[in-house]
């Protein structure tokens, strides 16, 4: 056997056999042109990455620690979440959409539960639309409690993460005496809700509203004059109006742009015309200004569930139409939570006419005529929107959900491209995507 | 409203023998598992269904429209001229006070960009780009060269406070629509996942690769003659047939 000498392969024996170390063959003198050559580096980070904020993953471009480009790839939680609906009838919708931005489901049940009622031409209860409002003003508490926390824990701040989950469990705490569940509740049904408030729970609420404005006051204490935490938010994350606009950016991150944009405000829907609270802005476009317009806006929360418990009146929270409305009531028995004792008594033992109804009801579901609808409505994130076609069957015909979150992230090569790799953890915080409802 | 039929539709239905709307005599659609016979599992109008005719596609609206609607008609038209507007918008339909335009490929740009620009227009969110697959939803039976694919474009106007639905048609054999990401740049990823699910083209979109789905993976899952379910999942060493071949679904 002959050797020829390879220059960049070159060899050595060893106790088991000749071992030949390749090298850069003759890329050195190729790539001799790029000073920076040895400083661009291609990170590929997340999609399992602790400070992703969810299971997102970038392809950063850096120079040095300068981000030259952002690429951002998604898609790692998608379910199908939009094709199932197309499977399901009407109301078991609710169970699905419910699961996409799972920090805020209550959001999500509601634009879709108002698409539908859109569609059927109904309207629902006034206590029912009263409710609904209480319980997402919950849930936009706990949303940007966790967007805190998370953002938080992302910048090294783990005290805020640790705050901020321990609020955010009252509202969590609130919404399972509520709901039954505390995240997936679907609680709000095409119609109205799937049960009324249990007692105790206006009691509850009020306990939460004593102690909440102080723990935002503590956040406010922990981070807000804080040297650190203003020196990572301050100018990073950077988008203008006119950046918003042109990506489709709604929420905090534009009303951070000082453009006040809520369509609680601006196309009021479930009578927030008739409530009292300011839409925070700020002037600063960047993640300091979101930061700052979340906590403002944890304080209108407040404000609304406290409107909305003063004018709760008694009455019925589901449409009488027996034809849409569930035929059972829920109730809680020995073992969980299940269809009323009454009522399981009353189609079994009494009238074959409810039995036939309930079973046709719960297996078939209800018509719904034969159209399309797109229902806006302000999610923590911004404008979540509900296109549902329906052709007059049973199942929705097409479900297609305009998600914040999916829409917002497409800023991140706007926000963090020239910025050092750092503040792409804090820019994206910013964003405060949640990756259920990007990926859906 | 009335019923204009739809030339699109109406040749198909006749080649076909098509005589009462009524009738159910074919062109069902199947639900997931592949199942056999009637499928049903509820008993009422389950998973096979036959589409009522054309119920949610080919109706238009005449004029006045009432409200805005009127006024921004009027500014489209002033913003494109009349005989663009005649020849790129198909149909209007008013339904639960909503607007939809029907409108041509080849005009869409056009009136996009006159729609976002014009002083009397202002839509300046493109609020969400997506598609629809219309397959059987016009009958029984379906010509084949029906425009199936609808792109659904919902615009905003924050200046007016109004919204607008733009709706494009295109058939599965040449799925191709001019791509609105140089107009509103936010559609990029709306036009990715419409490609992603729906297998509709925007032509001239800057990179129009999967978004949601994986980059090598077959076919476009949003399409309704893709299952639901009924993919292989694959582990190291072993392979989970789809959920139509396995004994308990049998």
């Amino acid at each position: 056997m002959t050797t020829t000498y390879d220059p960049y392969a070159g060899s050595r024996e060893t106790t088991e056999g000749r071992v030949y170390t390749v090298t850069g063959g003759d890329w050195d003198t190729a790539l001799g042109a790029d000073p920076h050559a040895d400083e661009r580096l291609v990170v590929n980070m997340g999609p399992q990455h602790p400070s992703t904020h969810g299971v997102l993953r970038l392809v950063l471009d850096l120079e040095g620690e300068t981000v030259t480009k952002a690429r951002v790839v998604i898609g790692y939680l998608h379910t199908g979440i939009e094709k199932n609906t197309e499977y399901r009838n009407w109301v078991q919708g609710t169970t699905f959409v419910t699961r996409m931005d799972y920090l805020a489901p209550l959001f999500n049940e509601a634009g879709y539960c108002m698409a539908v009622e859109k569609l059927l031409g109904i309207e629902v209860p006034q206590r029912a639309q009263t409710i609904r409002v209480l319980v997402m003003e919950i849930n936009r508490i706990a949303s940007h409690l966790v967007g805190l926390a998370t953002g938080g824990m992302e910048l090294g701040a783990l005290t805020a993460m640790t705050n901020g989950f321990r609020e955010r469990e009252m509202c969590l705490d609130l919404l399972e005496e509520i709901t039954g569940l505390r995240m997936n509740h679907a609680y709000i049904r095409p119609g109205g809700l799937a049960q009324d408030l249990p007692e105790g729970a206006v009691e509850h609420i009020r306990e939460f509203l004593e102690v909440m404005p102080k723990r935002v006051a503590d956040f406010h204490r922990l981070l807000t004059g804080q040297p650190i935490w203003q020196r990572r938010l301050k100018d990073v994350g950077y988008l203008d109006v006119t950046g918003c606009l042109a990506l489709g950016v709604t929420g905090p991150i534009l009303r951070s742009a000082g453009l006040p944009w809520d369509m609680r405000k601006v196309e009021p829907y479930l009578g927030y015309e008739t409530y009292d609270f300011e839409v925070p802005t700020s002037d600063t476009c960047d993640a300091w200004g979101r930061y700052l317009v979340r906590m403002a806006e944890v304080n209108e929360s407040l404000k609304l569930i406290a409107q909305a418990l003063d004018r709760l009146e008694p009455g019925p929270v589901m449409v009488s139409d027996r034809k849409i409305a569930w035929p059972a009531q829920l109730s809680l028995g020995p073992d969980g939570m299940g269809n009323s004792a009454e009522h399981v008594a009353h189609i079994m033992g009494q009238s074959m006419e409810a039995l036939i109804h309930h079973f046709k009801l719960v297996t078939e579901g209800f018509r719904v005529p034969a159209g399309q609808v797109y229902v806006p409505i302000e999610s923590p994130r911004g404008e979540l929107g509900y296109h549902v076609v329906s052709d007059g069957s049973t199942r929705p015909w097409r479900v297609h959900v305009r998600d914040p979150s999916f829409v917002n992230l497409q800023a991140t090569a706007a926000m963090s491209e020239g910025s050092m790799l750092a503040d792409v953890i804090a820019a994206i915080a910013s964003i405060d995507p949640v990756m259920g409802g990007v990926d859906r | 409203m009335s019923n204009d039929g739809g030339s699109d539709v109406a040749p198909g239905r006749e080649e076909a023998g098509y005589e009462d709307s009524t009738a159910p005599s074919g062109g069902f659609r199947k639900g997931s598992f592949g199942v056999s016979g009637s499928g049903d599992t509820s008993g009422f109008g389950g998973l096979v269904r036959v589409e009522p005719g054309g119920a949610v596609a080919l109706h238009s609206t005449e004029r006045p429209y009432g409200g805005w609607f009127d006024e921004v008609t009027d500014a489209l038209i002033d913003a494109v001229g009349q005989a663009v507007y005649d020849d790129a918008v198909q149909r209007v339909l008013v339904d639960r006070g909503e607007i939809t335009y029907f409108v041509g490929r080849e005009h869409l740009l056009q009136l996009v960009q006159a729609l976002r620009d014009d002083e009397a227009l202002r839509f300046e969110l493109c609020s969400s780009v997506s598609g629809v697959d219309y397959l059987d939803s016009g009958g029984p039976a379906v010509d084949p060269g029906r425009p199936r694919l609808h792109v659904v474009y919902h615009l905003t106007s924050m200046t007016y406070r109004r919204r607008i639905r733009l709706e494009v048609a295109v058939t599965a054999e040449d799925p191709h629509v001019p791509s609105v990401a140089r107009i509103y740049p936010t559609a990029d990823w709306h036009e990715r996942e419409t490609f992603d699910m729906f297998g509709i083209v925007f032509d001239g979109h800057p990179g129009l690769t999967r978004i949601l789905m994986p980059d090598d993976w077959d076919g476009h899952p949003q399409r309704k003659d893709y299952p639901l379910g009924g993919i292989p999942v694959e582990y190291h060493d072993a392979t989970i047939p789809p959920p139509d071949t396995r004994r308990a679904y049998r």
